[in-house]
């Protein structure tokens, strides 16, 4: 008699809906995952040991690459860190503007998330609808920072430079002029402001038909309703966060539970499923899509009514602005100390975490008071939503695979670090 | 819902030609994409693209060989060699740029005391031989004579915020 044995597979590292380089080794009974044995370390660039050979600023760069699909926020964690250690005060408008820009790359980041899930699971216009949104607050990234993705935007203190009065607009072409150049440069006539509050009063909309889309699809629910139910105990035992730990019910948010920037002052929900399995989870962020709209609304208000400076006048730190820098001679000398030698940092150890897109990302950072930090941890979501992989999986069918790599929202370039 | 409406909404596919309407809708609207090569997307005046190095309107170069961008590039990607000229001026005799290493961070520009090393917002470039990833300060320079209407120009237009 033949002896049956149990069927081992790769899955990835090249497979498309691995979303990156993961490498899944997967034992299959039939088409059922008995043992899913993730392999990382594809994307491993060393991000956390560069940075002890630089000096603080040149990592802000750096961090742009761990998730990138969430810029800001894997910034904002490492920036704050260093604020902590230095103990400098950030300007008012400094921390509005990156509460709305944390919140801008949260949309940004669930758009990429509810456009690629749904690829994975055969709905190909959610993808094409997505990123035409995520094109709108990718040109919001631009007008900021210059860079549509690695903004390295937000510096010890602040933030680069103030919100710009302009957006630049599409020229005439032979194909579009007229009414049509009009209807393209509506949004772009006013500041940057103006464009996000056009793109924040249309985008409920735009939620809305993403949701007749997928919400009810019969062939969505298929795929998703009650595939990788995790209860709200065994989540907290795996050590989740963000909307795997509120897909399952737990109220947690690090926005409500340790505020950071402005998130006491703006008004949002916490957003909890009742499963914890996949629908659930996509529900979950799907309505975090609309409280974020709702930040960045409160964002705009308080921006547009509170000018200011966006980075504190503390040369030791913050470099002085170029006119200042082209006629004080003082100025001069900290912009050559500063770009030189970059700052010293205090001895001691912080650690300060962000609520990213896909939950807690944090940065442990120790400094031994010269210019370099001693050493960065950084706290990775996605490294511990990978982890539970195998329980998530095992006793599911092959074809959920892609449905439960989509619903953790993994990102390699965090996880390989 | 009682299981009757629900059996009956399930049987008529009302969930899914809401779906089709929608995405009947966005097929009459007017289209999003543009036709790339002739159309393009807006770029704003703080846009990171290609490097260049700037002159002064009477044709000096602006480089003052301090190595500020050297100092400060994350990802080493800057090298330089100077030299004193004939006239006492301190001028850089290499400035590399290595493209592969370069992350588009911009901090060189912000270093820069004499705004001469900017980032343009020309980003359409590919390399064809091995090697031309390095770009030499000849290069630079010619590439700063060929863009340096837009760059004034965006300078000038952000400089309130820098």
């Amino acid at each position: 008699m033949a002896e049956i044995r149990n069927y081992t597979m790769n899955f990835g590292p090249q497979h498309p809906a691995a979303h990156g380089v993961l490498r899944l080794i997967l034992e299959l009974d039939g088409e059922t995952v008995v043992r899913a044995d993730p392999h990382i370390g594809l994307l491993h660039r060393a991000t956390e040991k560069l940075a002890e050979s630089k000096p603080f600023n040149h990592s802000i760069g750096y961090m742009d690459r761990l998730d990138y699909v969430s810029m800001m926020c894997n910034e904002h964690a490492y920036v704050r860190a260093i604020e902590q250690l230095i103990g400098i005060a950030v300007p008012k408008r400094a921390q509005y503007i990156r509460t709305m820009f944390d919140e801008i790359t949260r949309i940004l980041n669930h758009l990429l998330w509810v456009g690629t899930n749904g690829l994975d699971l055969g709905a190909m216009t959610m993808f094409l609808y997505a990123f035409r949104e995520r094109e709108q607050l990718m040109d919001c990234y631009e007008a900021v920072s210059g860079a549509r993705m690695h903004a390295t935007y937000y510096r010890p203190g602040g933030v680069y430079r103030d919100l710009p009065a302009q957006m630049p607009k599409r020229q005439e072409t032979r194909w579009t002029k007229g009414k049509d150049l009009q209807r393209v440069n509506a949004w772009r006539e006013g500041s940057l402001l103006d464009f996000l509050q056009h793109f924040c009063d249309d985008f409920d909309s735009k939620v809305d038909d993403y949701e007749t889309l997928l919400t009810d699809n019969r062939i969505w629910k298929q795929r998703t309703v009650g595939i990788g139910t995790v209860s709200p105990e065994r989540a907290l035992q795996l050590g989740f966060s963000g909307p795997m730990l509120r897909g399952s019910g737990v109220q947690w948010d690090l926005r409500k539970q340790q505020p950071y920037a402005c998130y006491d002052e703006v008004d949002f929900d916490i957003v909890v499923g009742v499963n914890g399995d996949c629908y659930d989870r996509y529900l979950v962020r799907i309505e975090e899509m609309r409280q974020s709209n709702r930040i960045i609304k409160q964002c705009i208000a308080w921006l547009r009514e509170h000018p200011g400076t966006v980075m504190p006048k503390n040369f030791k730190v913050v470099p002085p602005t170029r006119e200042e820098m082209k006629e004080d001679m003082e100025a001069m000398i900290h912009h050559f100390k500063l770009f030189t030698e970059g700052y010293i940092v205090p001895e001691g150890e912080t650690y300060a975490a962000v609520e990213a897109p896909k939950g807690e990302f944090g940065c442990y950072l120790v400094s031994d008071a010269s210019n370099k930090p001693f050493r960065v941890h950084l706290r990775a979501p996605g490294f511990v939503h990978l982890s539970s992989m195998h329980e998530m999986l095992s006793g599911h069918m092959l074809a959920d695979v892609p449905a439960i790599i989509g619903t953790q929202d993994i990102v390699l370039g965090e996880i390989d670090r | 819902m009682t299981a009757v409406t629900r059996y009956l909404r399930s049987l008529m596919l009302v969930e899914l030609f809401r779906g089709l309407s929608v995405t009947w809708r966005h097929m009459v609207a007017p289209k999003f994409t543009l036709n790339y090569p002739e159309e393009k997307t807006p770029k704003s005046n703080r846009f990171r693209g290609l490097h260049a190095l700037r002159r002064y309107p009477n044709g000096e170069e602006r480089c003052i060989a301090c190595k500020l961008c050297e100092a400060v590039c994350p990802a080493l990607a800057i090298t330089i060699d100077s030299e004193q000229r004939d006239d006492g001026t301190r001028r850089t005799t290499r400035y590399d740029i290595d493209l592969f290493k370069c992350i588009y961070c911009g901090f060189c520009e912000e270093s820069c005391p004499v705004d001469s090393i900017v980032e343009t917002d020309f980003h359409e470039y590919h390399f064809e031989n091995r090697g031309e990833n390095i770009v030499s300060k000849q290069q630079l320079l010619a590439l700063g004579d060929r863009f340096e209407t837009s760059i004034a120009a965006a300078r000038r237009q952000d400089a309130a915020y820098r």
